[in-house]
């Protein structure tokens, strides 16, 4: 392999757990008096946007903050519902910051990088003590201490909860806090408008141009420095766990101005969802992996065989996790479920009325234990697939199928969280740089706040003290060249004057996503995704549909506008995934496998991050690579056998 | 299955608004609620018309986004449930169905049925917290607080901010979301410090807002997707009448 210039993480100095506390030091500080003096922009309102806003706001220095919602409390974090882990070891089981950094390393399979997972553990638990200070209403034992849970494969309870909810009550907290400095007038907050660009002044970043969504204006904004917290890009695959809003637009305007984009090809497909059931639905809805403790997966040995579950014959069915995986059976890692359940239909074994499902069986759990046992175990879950589906899980077992889930990949940042786009950050899901090809459980939460809490506030302050940005106000003719190509991108659309809807051109694109850039990934099948994209992007600017005009409340616009940008992304993926021979966390290639089948990662020749640089409209982008150093979690093979 | 809608259209705050008739056929009985005026929007726009402009995101009933009055009622009458956790099967072949937006003075419409609740926002600005910077916690543990009061604490704390309480209250009272975080706040020791000033600070701002006054309905229980008890109104004026009386 030809030996590429490496990017500069910038990582610092010295021994792992003394990095970030050396950095803290060395950095530059901005004085109080001076932080008045800054403007900073934050786009996003989850935990990551709402997080730093917040704390940015407390600092002293001037916040705007923007959403596509209605308000920032809608964020699309709001819907985690496991927990948050911390290094606590309230629990006496031998948890560390060590350990949270170790495990978070090997789950990622060797694709994150160990200086930024050892600052995420250090900093876990200083985001418990914060939450709790806030008011959030964790679980609690019988004493009043915080109740803690395993999750994820995890051999220690780490896992912090608030019931189904964890993601909703963080982000109220945040979000309180984001409203107090709100109140406070350090933070002003702009509601539905929707990030279409930054605005790059002599190579750094100093505003945004937004649409107002509900007035159809385009606004300009300058600051400072520019944080984008505006989460992952699941939705690439129209039909996710995402909320239907999400959407890659603001990283992707930024990838396209010059902040490189990383790993876009790690997508995580989480195994326990619902299945989809035709061709209107619009989103999957998560059943927590929790289920798989008592339930047991299967499918008919037959294939096409359409009796009813209850009418197969034990000696007929295949519980395949179980004989494949004996160690583990049923609770093997997401992506090994997820993958086995994709090639079980892909052989014609699947049920249900797409034959894209698989069981999820409880009745040994039901006659061992009990209904009431299992009832006060999963009773809320049982109850809302029973709502969805019609069917009720304690007579019949329920179906199951993977779904795009959370995105590792995301826009590059160094060890500061800064995008290759200086005055550029990026914050939670939106970065890269923590959780390498995998994500474990209860992992998510506690990036989105460490970033925005406890890692934003020093880096950016040592930006602005380092930098000095130069006053700039939206009368820079970078905002009037901005704003101009905003607007024409958008009368584009508008004349397109075609017959199909946005909706339709995302469905086409999900499909295709699905299938070659999902759970399983081939040479063959991805070049076949790189023919087939551009031809539906091709369609999309001939014969799209968008009703309505550009000044007013118009939903079929901000869609399609988000549907183009997909559609480039999606290409992206596929070329990352193409480029990427080996599997790896949650890409996984055909042709990269062991002898049983087993992903084989490679790291003599894929031990880096893929940095992609946009090369122009219609020019194949330049691959860079971010070499990526193990000095104390040596990369080892995952098995579940 | 097919169904007959009477959709609420108003093209902007100043515009007249009028129920206008649709329907959609070939339903699933799996689909959404949302799903199937997905559905009728795609028919709108093939055909050249305007979607009826509604709101959601999470589409799985936590983000409080999307909230329509069907048949009367807020999040329809199945209770317990938002919007978008609604299933077409609950309803019968032919059955007609009327849709119209989360109606109050607070709530002023934007475009048919969405409407802007900015003001629940300007009310959590005064008090829906703990005033706690980044960094200046103790060490979580160090305060036990009973299992009763944090269990109680979520009860109140789950609530989503979808507004369906305001628009089935008679006065358009928001008593129910204030009430709620004023609990929370009121249950955990966190809370004590601006206890008080909470209290007096969202009443005053739910005030101004134009939102009106509770008299006990209980309308805005009967609609809460999250089912939040009006016990959490009266201990809301019990904790605004001592605020008010200790100073």
């Amino acid at each position: 392999m030809i030996k590429k210039p490496t990017l500069d993480a910038k990582i610092p100095e010295g021994p792992i757990g003394e990095k970030w506390t050396n950095h803290k030091f060395n950095m530059k500080l901005v004085n109080p008096a001076n932080k008045r003096k800054h403007e900073v922009i934050v786009v996003g309102s989850g935990l990551a946007g709402a997080s730093a806003a917040a704390s940015l706001g407390e600092l002293g220095y001037k916040v705007k903050c923007f959403c596509i919602q209605d308000s920032p409390r809608r964020a699309h974090s709001v819907a985690a519902q496991g927990g948050i882990n911390a290094a606590k070891n309230y629990q006496n089981d031998g948890d560390s910051v060590y350990r949270l950094f170790y495990d978070t390393v090997k789950g990622g399979d060797f694709r994150a990088r160990e200086a930024n997972v050892h600052r995420l553990a250090e900093v876990s638990n200083s985001i418990i003590d914060q939450c709790v200070a806030q008011g959030v209403p964790f679980a609690r034992e019988y004493g009043g201490t915080l109740s803690n849970r395993s999750f994820g494969g995890a051999q220690v309870s780490r896992t912090f909860y608030a019931r189904g909810q964890t993601g909703q009550q963080l982000l109220l907290g945040a979000y309180g806090a984001l409203m107090r400095q709100v109140d406070a007038g350090s933070v002003e907050m702009f509601t539905r408008r929707e990030m279409l660009d930054v605005v790059v002044v002599d190579g750094k970043a100093r505003g945004i141009i937004v649409r107002n969504l509900v007035s159809g204006e385009l606004e300009e904004y300058a600051a400072d420095a520019v944080l984008l917290c505006t989460g992952g890009y699941s939705t690439v695959f129209y039909l996710s766990t995402n909320a239907v809003n999400c959407n890659a637009t603001a990283a992707w305007r930024c990838y396209k101005k010059g902040a490189h984009f990383a790993n876009p090809c790690f997508t995580q497909i989480h195994p326990t969802c619902i299945p989809r059931f035709g061709e209107t639905q619009s989103k999957l809805t998560l059943m927590s992996e929790s289920l798989r403790n008592d339930g047991r997966v299967w499918v008919p040995k037959k294939k096409e065989d359409d009796r009813k579950p209850i009418d197969i014959p034990e000696a007929e069915r295949d519980y395949y996790l179980e004989t494949k995986y004996p160690a583990f059976g049923n609770l093997v890692p997401r992506d090994i479920a997820s993958r086995n359940a994709e090639e079980v239909c892909v052989q014609g074994r699947g049920v249900g009325p797409t034959g894209y499902a698989v069981y999820l069986d409880f009745a040994d759990a039901i006659n061992r234990l009990g209904k009431d046992v299992i009832a006060a175990r999963y009773g809320n879950l049982f109850a809302m697939y029973h709502e969805i589906t019609g069917d009720d899980p304690y007579e019949t077992p329920m179906m199951i199928y993977p779904a795009p889930h959370y995105t590792m990949g995301g826009l590059w940042v160094d060890y500061n969280l800064m995008t290759t786009i200086e005055g550029l950050f990026a914050l939670g899901e939106a970065n890269f740089s923590d959780h390498g090809a995998n994500r474990l459980g209860a992992s998510a939460l506690m990036q989105g706040l460490a970033d925005g809490y406890f890692v934003i506030p020093y880096t950016l302050g040592n930006y602005l003290a380092t930098e000095k940005p130069a006053p700039v106000n939206t009368n820079a003719p970078e905002f009037a060249e901005a704003r101009k190509q905003v607007s024409q991108g958008i009368k584009d659309l508008m004349n397109i004057n075609g017959k199909t809807t946005a909706d339709e051109i995302h469905r086409q694109l999900g499909d295709v996503m699905i299938e070659y850039v999902g759970m399983s990934r081939s040479e063959e099948g991805l070049k076949k995704a790189l023919k087939k994209i551009p031809e539906i992007r091709k369609k999309f600017y001939e014969d799209l549909c968008i009703p309505g005009n550009t000044k007013d409340y118009n939903k079929e616009l901000e869609k399609a506008a988000r549907v183009a940008d997909f559609l480039e992304l999606g290409e992206l993926m596929a070329r990352d995934a193409l480029e990427r021979k080996e599997s790896c966390g949650g890409h996984y290639r055909v042709e990269s496998q062991d002898e049983e089948g087993e992903a084989k990662r490679d790291d003599e020749n894929f031990c880096h991050g893929a940095v992609w640089k946009f090369k122009g409209e219609g020019k194949v982008p330049e691959r860079l690579i971010e070499e990526l150093h193990y000095e104390h979690v040596i990369p080892s093979n995952r098995s579940y056998k | 299955m097919k169904v007959n809608l009477k959709i609420w259209r108003q093209a902007g705050p100043d515009a007249p608004g009028k129920l206008v008739d649709y329907s959609v056929e070939n339903i699933d009985p799996s689909q959404s609620f949302l799903e199937m005026l997905d559905t009728l929007n795609e028919q709108l726009v093939k055909s050249g018309q305007e979607p009826v402009a509604f709101e959601s995101d999470c589409r799985e009933g936590i983000c409080g986004n999307c909230g329509l009055v069907i048949n009367g009622v807020a999040h329809g009458a199945k209770g317990g449930c938002t919007t978008c956790e609604i299933r077409m099967r609950q309803y019968n072949d032919g059955d007609t169905i009327t849709v119209e937006p989360f109606r109050a003075r607070a709530f002023p419409l934007i475009k048919d049925l969405v409407v802007n609740r900015t003001a629940f926002d300007r009310i959590m600005s005064k008090g829906g917290y703990v005033a706690m910077n980044a960094g200046s916690a103790q060490d979580a543990n160090l305060q036990p607080i009973h299992q009763d009061l944090a269990e109680a604490a979520m009860d109140a704390a789950s609530c989503i901010g979808c507004g369906a309480c305001v628009a089935a209250c008679p006065n358009a009272s928001a008593s129910l979301f204030v009430g709620a975080k004023v609990s929370q706040y009121t249950w955990l020791p966190q809370g004590q410090v601006e206890r008080s000033t909470r209290a007096l600070k969202m009443v005053k701002q739910m005030d101004s807002e134009g939102f009106g006054d509770c008299s006990n309905h209980a309308e805005c229980e009967a609609v809460c997707p999250k089912e939040i008890s009006i016990a959490n109104i009266s201990r809301m004026r019990r904790e605004f009448s001592k605020a008010l009386f200790a100073r």
